[in-house]
Order: structure tokens, then sequence, then C-alpha cells
């Protein structure tokens, strides 16, 4: 086991890829000489070279339908894009075109495409460069999307996503880059299809993914001091969804508090929740809590940025109403 | 006052008080002259409510000082059956 | 226009109605209109009469959509309590639910099911002296209930003490006590008494513990977050063992303030109520510090791992005749050990010292308990 930071590891996967598969390219804005917004592929353009390492120009329509390109002409395209916000100037390129190309010719052809793109707020990078769009992605069919939350999955991810026939987005959540974790220094592709079970418990279920799951781990281990042991599910995959994970565990704990980073109303904590409505309504002693970000822009200001997005105590704040615990 | 009771019936009345007490016990297996703290899981808790419950069914005084006359079953029926002798005089 | 005249009904309650049928005549300052509904159903009930006034926007009748039936107080219940309300036999229209605005859970199913199981134990008890009897075979899915619940609770206590001692730099204290003086006190009291009001040692030691805590405050803390604070009140929890195994600690509230016989009834009670399962959640979350007797299985001393985030645990040891010098002479004495558990952040030795002096110096003259 190696200590190694979720920056590093996704760099490490971006390496490994390219070192493997002669297809596999890197581009998007700043990834080349400035070594990525987020310092994600420092030291990778003196590596592999300008064919390899693409700057682009900052056109997300373009560099995203370049990839898009690349990818229906045999080649393996790494897109970054800088963050999720920016990617909303890709959307026709990705709702038209990588998602339905497959669809609109009879399976004739399809788009082995990976994008990356930062999320989450939490930095105070304010209002613009702060949105959790996860679930907006997750409503699309034809493309497959994750969150990778640990630095295992920060790197397996990637390279699992490579071996994909269809287009993969990746949505790492910027205040993870600097944190550090263990994993196998020759860790490799990790599974795509499942939900992982991080810690085991028997009175609630917190079902959660990306930034929010170091938050809902803490919280966690604080509620086991008051007698409430959660059994905390990282959902890892949003697209596809694995229902099959998180009903199990509801049908064990019979109660559920999802967290969810994004905005409330139409978030992916509510497709969540209709989910159990639909799979475990029987199962259920309480009505499903969410807890999720508030429904404003985010703001700058950091006291005012903490009071909108989910915290440890907020989290506890509503386990233990759901538990009826005063 | 209850009525005249056989020795084999202070020894029902015995078993099922500690079968209320101890329900996992085996009450068929126990030794008469081994304390019942020996084979049973038994707490101060427990011997008071069983000296408690006594007192109750039989209407019987049961000091503190004598408590250590009740840890066998053969102790018990011996000490009840003199003890509702002397009551009942 | 705010406001208008209901004229007449054209429909009365019981009538089935479609959407775009016509149930009501308003007259209104411009003209009277007919009230068209947009939906299907059976008139439940008009709210308004024939010559009322009402504002614009005022519910004049309840229409039911057809093939519901009436639920007149409908029971609030969780969907689960009520399937294992099926599954054990209970009605749910007879329970008392615990939870928001009364509504009935899984844990309020399984406390009628399991009380109505002890009321078949009672039953029996209640009958004059009779023959052994079996004991009722319990229900089924009760008792795989209480297998779950004993594994649930092996789980709370490892995830606990694996925190504590993860967590607690533990120091532990140890004295001797001579347990004569009290003990004599105790039987001559108990002496004078009928058997359901007799005192046991173990309330003398609970009532030490909590008065001796007045002296020393920092043992009788939580840590809240990242600091220990001190609890004003002292609600001092016994360790219960359980008799398929596992223990409970639940709190006897501000012990330090109950006379000795009051801690002996709540006492007896906790230890009734721990081991039929029926322990209200507060009393396992409240105690502030905790004690533990292992004498009567023959023990010496008590390490005790502290419970989280209590900062202290208290335990005694079997009391035994041994030999002691008092006054010169080798007497033989009842002699009992105390042992501090406590947590090296928040307290150190000297204090944990004078605290079990406290207990001792205390319980050698127990009538001022």
């Amino acid at each position: 086991m190696i200590k190694i930071t979720y920056r590093e590891a996704v760099r490490a996967g971006l390496r490994e890829a390219l070192k493997s598969d002669p297809r596999v390219f890197l581009m998007g804005e700043d990834v080349g000489r400035y070594g990525g917004a987020y310092a994600c592929s420092r030291g990778l353009l003196e590596e592999f070279g300008p064919e390899r390492i693409r700057d682009t120009p900052l056109s997300e329509s373009t560099f995203v339908g370049a990839g898009i390109g690349a990818a229906l002409g045999g080649m393996r395209p790494i897109v970054e894009v800088m963050t999720v916000n920016f990617s909303l100037l890709a959307l026709d390129q990705i709702v038209n075109n990588a998602a339905t190309i497959r669809h609109m010719s009879g399976g004739q052809f399809s788009i082995p495409l990976v994008v990356r793109m930062a999320t989450g707020a939490g930095r105070q990078v304010a209002a613009q460069h702060s949105h959790s769009l996860e679930g907006w992605y997750a409503h699309i069919p034809g493309i497959k999307v994750l969150s990778p939350a640990t630095v295992a999955d920060a790197k397996g991810m990637l390279l699992a996503a490579l071996s994909e026939p269809d287009p993969v987005f990746l949505f790492e959540h910027a205040f993870l880059y600097p944190m550090e974790g263990e994993m196998d220094e020759h860790a490799g592709p990790v599974d795509i299809s499942k939900a992982a079970v991080r810690r085991p418990g028997q009175d609630v279920t917190l079902i959660t993914f990306g930034g929010s799951l170091w938050k809902t781990l803490e919280a966690s281990e604080r509620l086991a001091l008051t007698g409430i042991e959660a059994e905390v599910i990282d959902l890892r995959v949003l697209r596809p969804l694995d229902t099959a994970t998180i009903l199990a565990s509801v049908r064990k704990t019979h109660r559920a508090v999802i967290v969810d980073e994004a905005w409330r109303t139409g978030s992916f904590a509510a497709e969540v929740s209709a989910q159990l409505m639909e799979g475990a309504f029987y199962d259920l002693d309480g009505p499903v809590a969410r807890v999720c970000g508030a429904e404003v822009p985010i703001p700058y200001a950091k006291h005012l940025e903490d009071a909108a997005l989910p915290s440890v105590e907020g989290i506890m704040r509503t386990v233990r109403a759901l538990c009826w615990q005063s | 006052m209850t009525p005249n009771l056989t020795t084999d019936e202070i020894k029902s009345l015995i078993l099922r008080i500690l079968g209320e007490i101890a329900p996992e016990a085996d009450l068929a297996s126990i030794k008469p002259d081994i304390s019942f703290r020996d084979q049973l899981d038994i707490d101060s808790v427990d011997f008071l409510n069983f000296a408690i419950a006594l007192h109750e069914e039989l209407r019987v005084e049961i000091p503190e000082a004598d408590y250590p006359k009740l840890a066998t079953l053969n102790g018990c029926i011996e000490y009840l059956t003199a003890q509702r002798q002397t009551s009942q005089r | 226009m705010s406001a208008g005249t209901l004229v007449a009904w054209l429909k009365k309650p019981g009538d089935s109605v479609k959407r775009g049928d016509i149930i009501a005549e308003v007259e209104t300052d411009k003209a009277a209109i007919e009230v068209e509904i947009f939906t299907s159903g059976v008139i439940e009930k008009l709210l308004v009469q024939p010559g009322e006034k009402v504002p614009v926007g005022t519910v004049l009748a309840i229409i039911r959509e057809e093939g519901k039936a009436v639920e007149p107080g409908r029971l609030r219940i969780s969907p689960s309590a009520k399937q294992l309300a099926a599954e054990l036999g209970v009605d749910p229209a007879s329970v008392r639910g615990t939870g928001p605005d009364g509504a009935i859970s899984r844990a309020d199913i399984e406390a009628v099911a399991r009380r109505a199981r002890d009321k078949g134990l009672e039953t029996i008890g209640e009958e004059p002296v009779r023959p052994l009897a079996p004991s009722p075979a319990p229900l089924a899915p009760a008792a795989e209930t209480a297998a779950k619940r004993q594994a649930r609770m092996r789980q709370a206590i490892a995830a606990a003490m694996a925190r504590s001692k993860r967590e607690i730099p533990h120091y532990y204290l140890s004295t001797t006590i001579d347990m004569g003086r009290a003990m004599a006190w105790l039987s001559e009291k108990n002496r004078k008494r009928p058997i359901q009001s007799r005192l046991l040692y173990g309330v003398l030691l609970i009532k030490a513990v909590a008065v001796a805590l007045r002296e020393v405050p920092e043992l009788n803390a939580v840590w809240k977050g990242n600091q220990a604070v001190q609890s004003q009140a002292i609600h001092v929890g016994v360790a219960i063992s359980l008799r398929q195994g596992g223990l409970v600690a639940p709190a006897l509230h501000d012990t330090d303030r109950q006379s000795l016989d009051q801690l002996m009834t709540n006492f007896l009670d906790l230890v009734k109520r721990a081991r039929a399962g029926s322990l209200r959640s507060s009393e396992l979350s409240d105690p502030t510090i905790t004690v533990t007797s292992l004498g009567e299985q023959g023990v010496e001393t008590v390490f005790g791992v502290i419970y989280p985030p209590q900062v202290a645990l208290v335990g005694f040891g079997k009391m035994m005749d041994r030999p002691w010098v008092a006054e010169g002479k080798i007497v033989p004495r009842p002699i009992m050990t105390a042992t501090l558990s406590a947590d090296h952040r928040v307290s150190d030795g000297h204090r944990g010292g004078l605290f079990l002096a406290a207990v001792d110096r205390l319980l050698q003259d127990p009538s001022q308990l």
C-alpha cells in the first residue's frame, strides 16, 4: 500500500493509460504546458509530447466535439473539461452526439470517449464554478456517469472507463484533489457497475457519492457514539445506478438518508429517493430524508458557502431526527 | 393463610419461581445440595427477587440473616417448611 | 369578483359524480354561475349551506375518489411497521405510536409484542401454588428478533469498546476499602425492614460514587466534539448483564440527589426493564459515568473500559473477609477493591486518587449517604 493524493492517483491513471495504449491521448484547456487547472497532468507533456497531451482553445463545444470525432475514428481520447460549469457549453455535443450516435447509426458506430471534469463546491470559487451537476448528466441515456470518491477509484475508474465502448463521464470533486488516501501501488482498473458499502451498520442507511462521502463517514462515526450505527453507501456509479445495493441495505436498516451536495429540487438524491419508494416502500420505517445543498447560487463568502452545503452536523441532525433521537 | 403444603408442593413452588427469574435454566437438572448460584446464572438482584417471591407466596418472614439458608434447593425446602410451621403456630 | 352566494346544491352526499358534472349553482355580483367539477368520485361532504355567502376560493365540498374506503382517524404507521404487525399478530389500532405526531414504528410494534409475551408469563405467576409448568414458548418471529437484537447489541458493544481503546488513553487506580461499617449499618437497617424494602449494598456503592463525583467533577463529563464537557447532573450508568449475554448500562438519573430507598427502587426497576428489553433510549444515552460490579462473579479487581463519550468508569470487585490491620491489630474485615478507569485527557492521577479516597470516606459513614 502507498499513500497518495487523489490528484496523484488521477495522474497515475493518466500515465498508465497513455503508456499502455497508443490510441490514448489527453486534451483540454491548460492540460499541457500549465499541467492542468488542478495539476492532474503536470509533467505529462514532457513525458508524452504535444501530440498526446494537447492544449486546446477555450471552446468546450469544439474540443469535446473533436473528442467524439477522434473516438469515432478509433482513438481513445480523454477529454478534460476544467469544471462542470464549462461543460454546459458542450452539452449539445454530449447530449445530441456522444450519447446518441450508437443508437442513430443502428449500432454501426460507437464513441469510446472518456470525459473528466472537476465538480463541486467548498473552495470559495463562487456561484459560477461551484456546481454539482452530476445529476443532470445521470439523466442522459447513452452515457455512463462515474463519481470516484477514493484514490483507488480516482485511478481505477479512469482505467476501467477506457475499456468501455460508450462515452464515460468522470466527475472528480475538486475538494478531493489534495486528499490523501491509501491504495495498492499497482492498483488497476476497478469495477464500474456497483455501489460500495463503505461502512456497515444496521440502524440507518446513508447514501451518498463523491465529495460528500467523507462528511457522511465522519457523521456516521460520531453517530456511532450516540448508539446509531449507520451503513454508508458510496454510489460510485450514478448511471446506470446500482439499485440492488441500496435496496438491500434499506431492507436491512429500514431507514434512509441521502446526502447530495447538489440542489434539492430535481436532484440525484430525488431519484434515489424515488427508487427507494418503488423498491423498498414496505421496508421503510420512516420517510426517506435528504441532506442537500441550499437552493441558492453557491455563495462566495466562506461562512455562507459552508451554510449552503451539507455539513457533518447537518447530516447527524437529520439522521437523529429520523431515528427519533432527541 | 395458604393451605398446608407438602414438601413436593414447596419444591414445585421454588422451582417455578426460579424458572421465572432465570427462564433459561434447566430446572430438571438442578442438584438439590449445590447452591443455586453455582448452578444458575443468578445475581444478588435475582436472589432478592427470589426471596421476595417466596415471602409473598408462602407468607413467611425471611430475615436477611437467614439468606444463606436459602442457597440450595434442599436448604430452601427445609427452611421454608420450618418457618411455615413456626408462623402457623 | 371576490365572493359568491351558494344558491343550491344539485348533488347530495353519497352521489357519484364525474368530471364535467355541474354540482351547484352560485350567484355572484355579475351573474349566476354553475359550479363544474374537474374530478370524478363520490360526494363525501357538503361544506357550505345554500344561502351562505363565502369568499372566492372557499372549499364547497369534499369529493372522495372512487374505490377508496373511508378511513376515519387513519393510522399513522410506517409501511414496515404495518407488515411487522401482521407478522407478529399485533393489532396496529391498539398501538400507541411514539414517533412524530404519534406515528407507529417497528419499535412500537415490537414493544407491544414483547409486552404481550411478558403478560403471558405474569398470568402464570398470578395463579396460586401449582405444579411446575413449562415456560410458555415465545413467539417464533419474536425469538428471531431477540437473536437479532442480541447480535446488534454485540456489534454495538464491539464498536464502542474498540473506539474507546483506540481513542481514550486510560489510566487505572485501585484501592481496597473496608466495608465493615457499611455492612453493619446496612444489616441493622435491613433487619427492621420488610423484605420488599431491603437495600442491597450495591446501592451504597452507587450513591457513594455519585456523591464523591461532586468533589471531583471532571470525572463526571462527556465528550462533545473536541472537548469534554462537565455535566451539571450526575447520572450514574449501572452495568447490567443480560441473561442471553451482553450488557447494558442505563442511567439512574440524578443519582446523587436520590435517597437510598429511591435508588433501590429505581435500580430494581432498571434491572427488570433491562432484562425485558424495555429501556428507554434516553436511559441508555444519558449516563455521565458508569459503575460496574463483578464481585458476584468472584472477580477481585475490575479494570473497566470507559464507555464513550464518558470519561470514567468505576469497577467494584468481590467483598470477602480478609485480614486487616486496625489500631495495630489484625482483624478480619469485609474488604472490597474499587478501581477507577479514567480518561487521561480529562483528568490526572492525583484527582482520580482524591475521588477514590472520597468514595472510601463516604462508605465509612453510610448514614450520611
